[in-house]
């Protein structure tokens, strides 16, 4: 049977909602028997809302004073300390679960699969490669430890209704001090959140200043959208580099995406491939973000948002 | 010495049209334009600046591939680094086994700095500095778009789904790029020549007692599902109006 361990993503307050995805990839295992471990200095608020999401057997809180910050030099030793029980070791594929599940990978000996957007079977699954322009099956020998990452725009997240049991697991692994957690900045806004809301509105080079970027914030605001960018957008400093959207920066399942005054390279077509409805402005007619928009709108942005803007 | 190690992959450029072969046995590269992957030439780029502020005595990159990858050695060569080492392996390496090569290399050559890419553009995989800094348990610092070295420590910035996180560790470690840490500059022609006396040694992976395993078999490829091309309309108002009708907004 396969007994699949989940590492939790949160803040010391809430659970991610990457975590509840993987869940959602966990069940596709036939007779997956599914554990969340928290790591935190107190876990009980997150091993709580774990235990909440359905289909999950138990919760393992494992607690300890340096993991306040999510460090994966001190995170990954204890994982691997509580993984021998299981065949699979799941994480979610965002920056926090690219950062510590290869380390937890390589503590075990075992490889990695990378991003997995469908699991077919214990040992069978699917990921992108080259930006997403393939997709490889791949599979491993039955027995062999699988850790894996998970594309969390590929599921949904698991429905609450759950009822785990919550148990503490001691751990005795030595925490390496040579890793120190000094600040991060977020930016705070009452926007919805990039990787889950339902619509959202990107901006490219094309706005060609972080003021033009506020008429993007305007009209997202007036329809409930979070805010994205392309990569050139953020290297020019209109945007905050959590915005971008692509290969390397976040992959976006949205119900409805309008890219503006963004040329639809492949890196950033990787970010939107499961997103419902792609609406593209372009003033290029021959503009490749054209090839996959579902409404095109051929013009010059700074006429069409302020007309978006009233009509919406 | 103070020694920086940099991973340097051969990739298939990134403005290659990615083709999967009609049997489904892989992706098309032959004849197309193979490159250095990009997040390695901003780890050598940043190598190149520590040492400039005389932060590094030497700039050693570090290669497991084909035989044909010296020419993305030679270009590292001419950008500025000093030595290269070529692990040759015809058929592709794991992650894994990649990272215990390093960690070979490591041994011998004694780094205080390890800079690799965040990922290889081809198999996306994200894995091997991080699993070269477990093997070798010492710090990791991934996704880095700042890097400042100040006795016996580095403070990283790391591009997380947050915003930017700022981490200190202790040397030695392993740092990886994030696009944002710096812009690779252009080899000029004077250094191909130069580059061209630099030493380039070729190592066979047997030689650094690793052998290779496949634990992840590719069972087939496939393109993406492509999307329909949808419809072009005229004004801001028709588009409204499409995506009212569809319930996308109110
Ligand atoms: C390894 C690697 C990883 C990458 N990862 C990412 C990633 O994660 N995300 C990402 O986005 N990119 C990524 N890129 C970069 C990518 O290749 C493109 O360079 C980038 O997406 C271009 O951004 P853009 O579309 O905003 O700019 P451009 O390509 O310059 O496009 C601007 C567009 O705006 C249009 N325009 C100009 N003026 C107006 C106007 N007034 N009104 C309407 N339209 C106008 C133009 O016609 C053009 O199509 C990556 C690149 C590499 C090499
Ligand atoms: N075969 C290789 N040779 C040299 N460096 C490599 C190799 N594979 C991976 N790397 C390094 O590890 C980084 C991450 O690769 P990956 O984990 O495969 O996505 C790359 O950007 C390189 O710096």
């Amino acid at each position: 049977m396969s007994k699949v361990l989940i590492v939790a993503e949160h803040d010391g307050a809430h659970l991610n909602l990457g975590t509840a995805k993987c869940v959602t990839c966990a069940q596709a295992i036939p007779g997956a028997e599914i554990t969340i471990a928290v790591c935190a200095a107190d876990a009980s608020a997150v091993a709580a809302q774990a235990a909440k999401l359905q289909h999950v057997a138990k919760v393992l809180k494992i607690e300890n004073a340096a993991n306040a910050h999510a460090l994966a030099a001190v995170i990954a030793p204890q994982i691997a300390a509580v993984a021998a029980p299981y065949s699979h070791v799941f994480g979610p594929s965002t920056t926090f679960g690219k950062d510590v599940m290869p380390r937890i990978a390589a503590l075990l000996d075992t490889a990695q699969i990378s991003d997995v957007m469908a699991a077919e079977s214990a040992t069978r699954f699917r990921r992108p490669i080259y930006a997403g322009n393939s997709i490889v099956t791949v599979e491993v020998d039955a027995g062999t430890k699988v850790v894996a990452t998970v594309r969390t725009a590929s599921f949904e997240a698991a429905a609450e209704g759950g009822s785990a049991v919550v148990e503490t697991a001691s751990v005795s692994a030595t925490l390496p001090t040579h890793t120190r957690f000094v600040s991060v900045s977020a930016a705070k806004s009452d926007r919805p959140d990039l990787q889950t809301a339902k619509r959202v509105i990107s901006g490219g080079r094309a706005l060609g200043s972080a003021e033009n970027f506020n008429l993007l914030y305007k009209l997202a605001d007036k329809v409930g959208a979070a805010v994205g960018a392309s990569r050139a957008a953020v290297d020019a400093g209109y945007a905050p580099n959590d915005l971008q959207v692509g290969q390397t920066g976040k992959i976006i399942a949205p119900e409805l995406y309008i890219a503006i005054g963004i040329s639809g390279a492949i890196q950033h077509l990787t970010g939107i491939k499961d997103a419902r409805t792609i609406v593209a402005i372009n003033k290029d007619a021959e503009a490749p973000i054209f090839e996959v928009a579902d409404y095109g709108l051929v013009g010059d942005l700074f006429t069409i948002i302020p007309e978006l803007e009233k009509l919406l | 010495m103070k020694r920086i190690l940099v991973g340097i992959k051969r990739v298939v450029d990134y403005n290659v049209r990615i083709r999967v072969k009609p049997d489904g046995s892989g992706v098309v590269t032959d004849g197309v334009k193979m490159s250095i992957n990009p997040f390695d030439e901003i780890a050598l780029e940043e190598a190149i600046r520590i040492k400039e502020r005389g932060g590094a005595d030497e700039i050693v990159v570090v290669t497991i591939g084909p035989a044909d990858t010296q020419q993305q050695l030679r270009t590292a060569l001419a950008m500025g680094a000093d030595r290269a080492l070529l692990v040759e392996s015809a058929a592709p390496v794991e992650a894994l086994d990649v990272a215990k090569v390093f960690l070979k290399i490591v041994e011998k050559e004694q780094p205080f700095l390890v800079i690799l890419g965040k990922q290889a553009i081809d198999d996306d995989n994200n894995q091997t500095g991080q699993m070269l800094a477990a093997l070798w348990d010492r710090p990791q610092a991934t996704f880095a778009s700042k890097v400042e070295l100040a006795d016996g420590k580095v403070s990283v910035t790391r591009e997380v789904d947050a915003g930017l996180e700022t981490l200190e560790i202790d040397l030695p470690a392993v740092v990886t790029t994030d696009l944002r840490l710096n812009e690779p500059r252009y080899v000029k022609l004077p250094d191909i020549m130069k580059a061209k006396k630099k030493p380039l040694e070729t190592l066979a992976l047997a030689a650094l007692g690793v052998e290779p395993r496949r634990r992840v078999k590719a069972v087939k490829f496939e393109p993406p599902a492509q999307r329909q091309k949808g419809v072009i309309v005229k004004t801001a108002q028709e588009l409204v109006e499409a995506l009212k009708k569809k319930g996308l907004v109110a």
